[in-house]
């Protein structure tokens, strides 16, 4: 009987092992990881973030110091709320600090960039970044350059 | 004349093969019910063709995984798009890699050995002895061992997969430099859980069922000899590697063919 | 049920061919209630597969074959496992399940048919394996076992459900002189002693004609001669003395069916003569 104790047992594990598999698998695409108790949060306010993700990396000077949390839609104010979360020994951005959504390369991810201004004061947890640059589209940037071209030649 | 003979002889056997094919396949549905009375059955054959194939699987995944990150990413860093390699793993692994290659070393590894393992009990006459003793081996031998191959595979290529993303992980974000984050955001970016893990899910059923059954089916009709029982392994890995492949292309076909 | 039958298997004008091959050609059999038969003739007669007729495994083409009463090959596959219940077999290899060890196949059948307890089970499991001399043996794997107590395991195992019949498929063959005594004797002991009715299919002549009753001689698909063994000893039929003398030629030719060995050399050069 000892024979086929070990047998369950080792059933059971495989069966644990496909289960966790799956929550795995699960968890990387629902995003419901648990939360990152780590750091505090941010928010900044954006006119268009098109192409940055939940889970983008939020950098200083590029280095990562934390990550996009949450993307939000303000109807009052048409603008995109986007919640960072920065880890906890990052906690002396001064108050102006500025955000921007860049592109890493021509074609890659879309992350946010912090630019610290000189104030003394701190930014606060929960606290809100006024400063923001939006993210740039490309077809609006070759459409003003196309645009500027046309002009310039009459 | 000869030669069309010949066409038509191989033509006819192959008919009365599919055909024995699906009547053991019934005869082991209506196995099936029976097992809920005999579970310690379908534990034992799930350790011998699950447990026991889980060493091939996780270290496979794992490399498909290393391979996948630097592939993935010696092309994706001529455009730039390096941080996209977590979502180039995930969904190559999730929707093909992972069923498909875990069904294809399911054949080698747990189909062969089934196939061995009937042969051998009908040459040595033990499944003619269990018929005798008024014991059904459709229901006996092969129901449980079918259940327990389709219940494995999915199990065996969801931990494929799930391996094969960290060593995508290690490669891409531990050796060559990709970003942590974006290694993860990209890939929950592109993937959905619907639509490409479960999927996936889906395929793996799908390659169960028929790895589980041709092996069955291989041993079962094998011819009970020494000879007999090594063509039929040798067919078992052939039939269910083009069976898995061709269905592949079917089932990719209907879901993500839109 | 009234008075249970003499004959418990009786088979009437048996036909079965494998293919283009007729193995039996208008077979009539009889076994008594409580003997040891013996069907024996020379190997390829298609012993074994007569077994298989009865137990069930092969359908006849034309004949029947009834056993305890009932037609074999018109019973509903549930009946059929019902009456295979009260048939044991015995096979040539022995058809130990090579994944368990002694114990558990003799308890196999008492596993699947009869809902016993476990300490029941045990009971009848030693009980059987003392019957033939294995008890001490019960933790051993079927490949530890020499030919002749696999043979007494499978034994033990085909009575474990207190059958009315069982049926020897070459029980004597490639066993040394000791362990062939042991299944002569065993064979004959477990007749008397649990009221069984044996059939044995071999060729070994000796042993065979040493504890049956009534032998069936058959070849080229017939029965050519029957009796108890003293009876074929004195009969005159050409198949019993050469069978159980053991001569080379006779009846049962030397060579296998073919043309005339002139015509088959000639045929050769002119198929290389014309083919080429």
């Amino acid at each position: 009987m000892m024979k086929s104790r070990t047998v369950e047992i080792w059933v059971g594990l495989f069966v644990a092992a496909g289960l966790a598999a799956l929550f795995v698998l699960a968890m990387q695409v629902s995003n419901l990881t648990l939360v990152d108790d780590e750091g505090y949060p941010l928010t900044a306010r954006f006119d268009n973030i098109a192409g940055l993700k939940v889970r983008a990396p939020v950098t200083v000077g590029g280095v990562r110091i934390g990550r996009v949390t949450a993307i939000d839609y303000d109807p009052r104010t048409f603008q995109a709320v986007v919640t960072l979360r920065i880890q906890a020994r990052f906690n002396q951005l001064p108050e102006d600090t500025g955000a921007s959504i860049l592109t890493s390369g021509l074609l890659g991810e879309k992350y946010v960039g912090l630019e610290p201004g000189g104030a003394e004061e701190v930014l606060a947890p929960g606290g809100s970044i006024a400063i923001t640059q939006s993210s740039l589209i490309l077809e609006q940037l070759i459409g003003k350059f196309l645009f500027s071209k046309a002009s310039e030649e009459k | 004349m000869e030669w069309l003979a010949g066409l038509g002889h191989s033509a006819l056997s192959f008919f009365q093969r599919l055909g024995r094919g699906h009547l053991l396949f019934f005869a082991i549905l209506q196995g099936l019910p029976g097992m809920v009375l005999r579970p310690g059955l379908v534990v034992q054959q799930v350790y011998a063709v699950g447990v026991l194939s889980l060493i091939i699987i996780v270290v496979s995944g794992l490399f498909v995984g290393m391979v996948l990150g630097l592939q993935g990413y010696n092309t994706l860093v001529d455009f730039g798009a390096e941080q996209s390699l977590g979502s180039v793993v995930a969904l190559t692994l999730v929707r093909e890699l992972g069923p498909v290659v875990t069904a294809l070393l399911f054949a080698g590894r747990a189909g062969s050995a089934l196939t061995a393992e009937i042969g051998l009990m009908k040459a040595t006459e033990q499944l003619s002895g269990m018929e005798m003793m008024a014991v059904d081996p459709v229901r006996r031998v092969l129901a449980p061992r079918f259940l327990a191959g389709f219940l494995s595979l999915p199990v065996l290529a969801a931990i494929f997969s799930a391996v094969g993303v960290w060593g995508g992980y290690f490669v891409g974000v531990g050796l060559l430099g990709v970003d942590d984050g974006a290694y993860w955001s990209q890939m929950q970016a592109a993937t959905d859980f619907r639509d490409d893990v479960w999927n996936g899910v889906i395929k793996s059923l799908v390659f169960g069922v028929v790895a589980t059954w041709i092996a069955l089916f291989e041993g079962y009709d094998a011819i009970p000899t020494s000879e007999g029982v090594s063509r039929a392994t040798t067919r078992t890995v052939v039939h269910t590697s083009l069976a898995v492949l061709g269905l592949d292309f079917v089932l990719t076909a209907l879901m993500f063919g839109e | 049920m009234s008075r249970p039958e003499e004959h418990l298997v009786r088979i009437r004008d048996l036909h079965f061919s494998r293919g283009h091959r007729k193995i039996f050609d208008g077979v009539d059999l009889d076994i008594r209630r409580g003997s040891v038969t013996a069907i024996m003739g020379p190997s390829g007669t298609g012993k074994t597969t007569l077994l298989k007729l009865i137990g069930g495994q092969l359908r006849p083409d034309a004949g029947t074959i009834e056993v305890a009463g009932e037609q074999v090959q018109r019973l509903s596959r549930s009946r059929l496992y019902e009456l295979r219940k009260r048939m044991g077999m015995l096979f040539q290899s022995g058809a130990l399940f090579t994944d368990l060890n002694l114990y558990d196949n003799v308890a196999f059948p008492l596993r699947e048919h009869t809902r016993l307890p476990e300490a029941m089970v045990r009971d009848l499991v030693l009980m059987k394996l003392e019957a033939v001399g294995l008890r001490g043996a019960r933790d051993l794997m079927p490949s530890e076992l020499s030919g002749g107590m696999a043979r007494r395991a499978a034994l033990a195992r085909a009575i474990a459900l207190d059958p009315t019949m069982i049926m020897y498929d070459e029980p004597f063959t490639g066993q040394d002189p000791i362990s062939m005594g042991v299944l002569v004797k065993l064979i004959r002991l477990l007749n008397d002693a649990l009221g069984l009715t044996s059939i044995i299919v071999s060729h070994d002549v000796k042993e065979t004609a040493a504890i049956s009753d009534y032998i069936y001689l058959i070849a080229q698909g017939r029965i050519v001669a029957h009796g108890t063994p003293a009876d074929l000893e004195r009969s005159d039929s050409a198949w019993a003395q050469q069978f159980l003398n053991a001569e080379p030629d006779g009846p049962v030719p030397f060579h296998y069916p073919a043309a005339p060995f002139g015509e088959d050399l000639l045929a050769g050069r002119e198929s290389r003569q014309g083919g080429r």
